[in-house]
């Protein structure tokens, strides 16, 4: 299982819903449920970190095929 | 004679006439050089001519005749009857026409003249005939249809946009994506979008966003608005088929609402505007995204917390089901049985205690009858010897010996004075 911080948003918001459904709908033992929420609140967090942090990036593709950073006003 | 012998005659007539080079020109020449003037202009073989229909006159002959004008300037016209037939509709005067043919000169009338071989109403010009045979063509084929449409991405990383660099569609998508969908990344292909060389540039920036890796999730393909010409890059063949075979899903927003190009029918999704095409490659903006993970935040609580409920409830359930069955229970009615005994043995030992105390004191009170004290208060003495043995038997006396009387209040000593008879005194 990847390592919560390094997943992307779309990742981690996956991971998330399929966790909250898992313990919404599913019977499992004690000791996984907790590591199931323990997982799902980490995730929580790591998706509100990434939409305050979010800053949409651009880049351009140059003709010699190069990708540089698009700097626009 | 018809008009198309005439021409014919002086055609004839003018080629010979070349053979000769006279300083005093005849009208004819003059007008024979100014016809070779102009149909030697390519500019004037085949050209469209918009203007407003005047004069129009259709004689016998079912040739027509008509001038064009504009706000300055007039053009004598003529459609022979052989071209009629292609008109889609009658012509009047002040109508307002496009008409294709060639510049030449009408050398009777000394008149140069469109020679025309089409005519349509303006407006409904060439470039819409084109867009709607190309349009069948390529539906015929499929290519619009609604099942290779794709899904869009609900969360979209990595966004393409082929536009021009420097337009305003690509502000605003900017804008757009900036304001609604911060977490993507936005790989820009500049391309030109309109002129001769746009199609060629479209469909080569869709490529090379289609070869990047890892591939992208959308492709936006847009342009601001303009007038039909302007966008009429979005309507060539070529990019409309790299429009329907990219591999990645695109957007296209050409124009303003009411435009609708070929790329458009091409694309997965079309967006009336650039704006909106960012809006749908971003169907969930930021807000709600925060709301969702809150929402998911405490969904996970509630889940947590409820089965959390649920085992405390069967575990209750549980003890509840080893306490009826517990050996505590058997203890506890055991260790009732024991103090019930205890009891018992307590009341029993008190009641025993009671009679003995009883009985005790009934001893008590015979032996008080048994005191000698109490016998030598009636009278009676104890005489002892001097050993101080208890002399009890009159025998045990012996003339001469010393006795001790014990009376109830004092004692003295007596002499045996003779021996002991039988009789009692």
């Amino acid at each position: 299982m990847k390592k919560v911080e390094n997943l992307s948003f779309e990742e981690a918001v996956a991971a998330l819903q399929e966790i909250v459904e898992t313990l919404e709908n599913e019977q499992r033992p004690l000791e996984e449920s907790l590591a199931l929420f323990e997982r799902g609140q980490a995730l929580a967090r790591r998706c509100m970190a990434l939409l305050d942090a979010a800053e949409l990036k651009v880049r351009q593709l140059t003709e010699d095929g190069e990708i540089t950073d698009f700097l626009d006003a | 004679m018809t008009a198309a012998a005439r021409w014919s005659i002086l055609h004839a007539t003018m080629n010979q006439m070349t053979l000769f080079s006279a300083r005093h020109w005849t009208v004819t020449e003059v007008t024979r050089q100014v016809r070779a003037a102009l149909e030697k202009d390519e500019n004037l073989r085949d050209v469209w001519v918009e203007g407003e229909v005047s004069n129009f006159s259709q004689p016998r002959s079912g040739h027509l005749y008509f001038t064009l004008k504009d706000e300055s300037a007039a053009l004598r016209c003529v459609m022979w009857r052989s071209n009629v037939s292609r008109l889609s509709m009658p012509l009047r005067d002040g109508m307002a026409v496009e008409a294709h043919g060639h510049i030449s000169v009408y050398d009777a009338g000394g008149q140069y003249q469109l020679y025309v071989d089409d005519l349509r109403p303006l407006g409904a010009g060439s470039l819409y005939q084109e867009f709607l045979r190309l349009k069948d063509a390529l539906e015929a084929e499929g290519l619009f249809d609604e099942a290779r449409k794709r899904p869009l991405p609900q969360l979209p990383r990595r966004i393409g946009i082929v536009t021009s660099a420097t337009g305003a569609a690509l502000r605003d998508m900017l804008h757009t994506l900036r304001r609604r969908y911060p977490l993507a990344e936005v790989f820009l292909a500049p391309s030109l979008v309109q002129g001769e060389d746009a199609p060629a540039a479209l469909v080569h920036a869709l490529h090379r966003l289609a070869a990047l890796t890892p591939p992208l999730d959308v492709i936006l393909l847009a342009r601001g608005g303009g007038s039909i010409e302007d966008l009429w890059a979005f309507n060539d063949e070529a990019l409309v088929r790299a429009v329907a075979e990219s591999p990645v899903p695109v957007i296209s927003g050409v124009g303003h609402e009411t435009d609708f190009t070929l790329a458009d029918f091409a694309a997965d999704v079309r967006a009336p505007t650039p704006t909106a095409a960012a809006e749908l490659a971003s169907p969930i903006p930021l807000e709600e995204l925060r709301l969702y993970v809150a929402k998911s935040q405490e969904r996970l609580d509630a889940a947590m917390r409820s089965r959390f409920d649920a085992w405390r409830v069967s575990l209750a359930s549980l003890r509840d089901r080893l306490r009826v069955v517990s050996p505590i229970r058997r203890i506890e009615r055991e260790r009732q049985r024991v103090d019930d005994l205890l009891r018992r043995v307590e009341f029993s030992v008190r009641n025993r205690l009671n009679l003995v105390a009883a009985e005790a004191a009934s001893l008590q009170k015979r032996l008080n009858a048994l005191n000698p004290a109490a016998v030598l208060a009636r009278g009676y003495a104890i005489v002892t010897r001097e050993d101080g043995a208890l002399l009890a038997s009159a025998k045990d006396a012996a003339p001469g010996d010393s006795l001790s009387v014990q009376l109830h209040d004092g004692a003295f000593r007596a002499r045996v004075e003779d021996s002991p008879s039988e009789e009692i005194v």
